[in-house]
């Protein structure tokens, strides 16, 4: 048999289903995103009409848009840090001499990564219920007045970042784990014989060793956090107030609840165009800040 | 720092974390043990006083629980078998076959993993809603039965079989599907159970695709119920929490059992990103 005809008969599955469900939807994605695609057009193609970018400047003049785009960028903004600074912070413990029983505390703090959102999403709403739930329980305990957690607008978002940091930590602990244990041990040893202390030791070998891993961890980490959506639509259903709706939310509601396919498109690759330019803003930043670090070596 | 006090430090924060990571799947099997209304109670109680399987029964008996657990079972095996098959064949090819374009179509590939899939959603529905196949299992299996993961972890694995071993059984006349199945397949089988239980659980926990697609109850997944249910049954906290458990428990269980395999593929599949 041709050689070459194998290859692609090994590859004909993959391609297709990836071809057929993947590329094809996200090229059509952009083409909807430039209709009128709604609930006429899904009753009767007729009705289709060619808009082209008005769906994107709608969007812009669509305070709810903007807000949910506030609320992605915020949840982004300070859940990435808090996930992976613990995450850091516990592989670090875990790569200590002096930890004990490390099976048994890797395999615990990583559980939470493979429960299903929507159950501990539920397990959490109830224990941040405002009557009832254990951490009111608690702050009461110690004499703290009670907290609306997902009923008061200023703390649904905050509620939701410790759920997706206590959710999510874990999956980069392993990998930054690894990265600690990759590093080579004379190095440390050499900084020890010239007397340098734990935390210069950490600054100046462990930091900058972990870089790219940091990097890697980083950018997968803020291209999953901009998408969040099952964690708001079980605990607040994007409230109260709208102050926990992504733009994910919108996306699904736009699009699944009212039918307006052609405006959720456009929320769909403005998601992705955002994500896109992040991505690259982190990478420009790394190349630039290994620039200097090399300049000062 | 004293040593011993450093110790006592560094595994009293290990131990700290764990009970926080750990305290709400406790929490969880603890009140899904309760009777109904006892978890809304003040001092909030952290042990059921008389412990019953009444909220299991109800969910089994009433609320079609076991229903949405086979139908969960069914979509997560077959994801995981359908993607299997296909992942493992294109990660092969990509790695030891020869063809025109090897590299750049890999390329091709990699650089699609930073398009979200969420922005395939709204046309995949159109176009599934055309095939017939929005609210059924096909409809939540179909676009998962290839991952551009999965071809990666297979194909990063797969570049490790000599090439002499192949060369060796084509001169015995051996063709290629033979190869593959006889000399391929039994070397990668490391790889196999580490995309598998990553595929499994990945389809188990998958809600956003799910819920878009199944318009009834009849074909919904654990967490789709739930989610439902705890729009409805908000209040019954117990009846929830056990919801929870059926739904976290069989994955939960399946990574402790394989945990080394996922953990592995955790690491090979972030190598590179």
């Amino acid at each position: 048999m041709n050689p070459h005809r194998t290859a692609w008969l090994f590859l004909a599955p993959a391609l297709l289903v990836l071809g057929v469900f993947f590329l094809v939807p996200v090229i059509a994605a952009l083409g909807l995103s430039l209709t009128d695609y709604d609930l006429y057009a899904l009753a009767n193609l007729h009705n289709l009409r060619f808009v082209g970018l008005h769906n994107y400047w709608a969007l812009l003049h669509r305070p709810l848009f903007w807000s949910a785009l506030g609320n992605t960028f915020y949840f982004v903004a300070v859940g990435v840090p808090l996930s992976i600074g613990t995450s850091l912070a516990t592989a670090l413990l875990l790569n200590s001499p002096l930890a004990r029983c490390k099976p048994f505390f890797r395999t615990a703090l990583f559980a939470p990564v493979v429960t299903t959102v929507v159950a501990v999403a539920v397990i959490w709403r109830y224990m941040f219920n405002t009557k009832y739930g254990l951490v009111n329980y608690a702050l009461g305990e110690i004499g703290l007045h009670p907290v609306d957690w997902l009923g008061d607008p200023h703390w649904a978002m905050p509620t939701i970042i410790a759920f997706a940091v206590w959710k999510n930590f874990g999956y980069n602990m392993i990998i930054i784990l690894a990265g600690l244990q990759a590093i080579p041990p004379d190095l440390y040893e050499a900084a020890r014989i010239d007397g340098a202390s734990a935390p210069r030791q950490f600054w100046h070998i462990t930091l900058p060793m972990l870089r790219p891993t940091m990097l890697m961890v980083t950018i997968l980490t803020v291209a999953g956090y901009f998408q969040l959506f099952a964690e708001p639509y079980v605990m607040t259903e994007g409230g109260p107030l709208q102050s926990t709706m992504s733009v994910l939310y919108l996306m699904y509601q736009d699009g699944f609840k009212w039918w307006n396919l052609g405006v959720a498109s456009a929320v769909a690759f403005t998601l992705f165009v955002i994500i896109f330019a992040v991505t690259m803003l982190l990478l420009w930043f790394a190349r630039r800040g290994e620039r200097a670090a090399g300049g000062r070596a | 720092m004293n040593p011993r006090l450093a110790r006592l430090l560094i595994n009293g924060l290990l131990l700290g974390a764990t009970a926080a990571a750990l305290l709400p799947l406790l929490w969880m099997l603890s009140v899904s043990f309760m009777t109904p209304g006892e978890a809304s109670a003040l001092p909030v109680p952290l042990l059921p006083a008389h412990a019953t399987l009444g909220n299991y029964r109800e969910l089994f008996a009433h609320a079609g629980m076991g229903r949405y657990l086979l139908n969960s079972l069914l979509v997560a095996s077959a994801i995981t078998v359908l993607s299997l098959a296909s992942n493992l064949m294109a990660g092969y090819a990509f790695a030891k076959l020869r063809f025109a374009g090897r590299e750049r179509l890999f390329q091709a590939l990699i650089g699609a993993l930073v398009i979200p899939a969420q922005v395939a959603m709204l046309p995949l529905f159109l176009l599934l809603k055309y095939l017939g196949l929005i609210d059924s299992y096909a409809g939540v299996i179909v676009p998962s039965m290839a991952s551009i993961f999965g071809i990666y972890l297979v194909r990063q694995y797969a570049r490790g079989v000599p090439d002499e071993l192949l060369e060796a059984a084509r001169i015995d006349g051996a063709g290629e599907w033979r190869i593959f199945g006889q000399i391929v397949l039994p070397l990668l089988k490391p790889i196999m159970v580490t995309l598998a239980i990553f595929t499994f659980l990945a389809a188990w926990n998958d809600f956003m695709w799910p819920l878009i697609v199944l318009t009834g109850q009849e074909h919904y997944t654990l967490p789709l119920a739930l989610a439902s249910l705890a729009r409805e049954h908000a209040q019954d906290s117990e009846l929830m929490m056990a919801g929870s458990v059926v739904t976290v428990l069989p994955v939960l269980l399946l990574f402790l059992a394989l945990q080394r395999h996922y953990l592995q593929g955790l690491l090979v599949g972030s190598v590179k990103g």
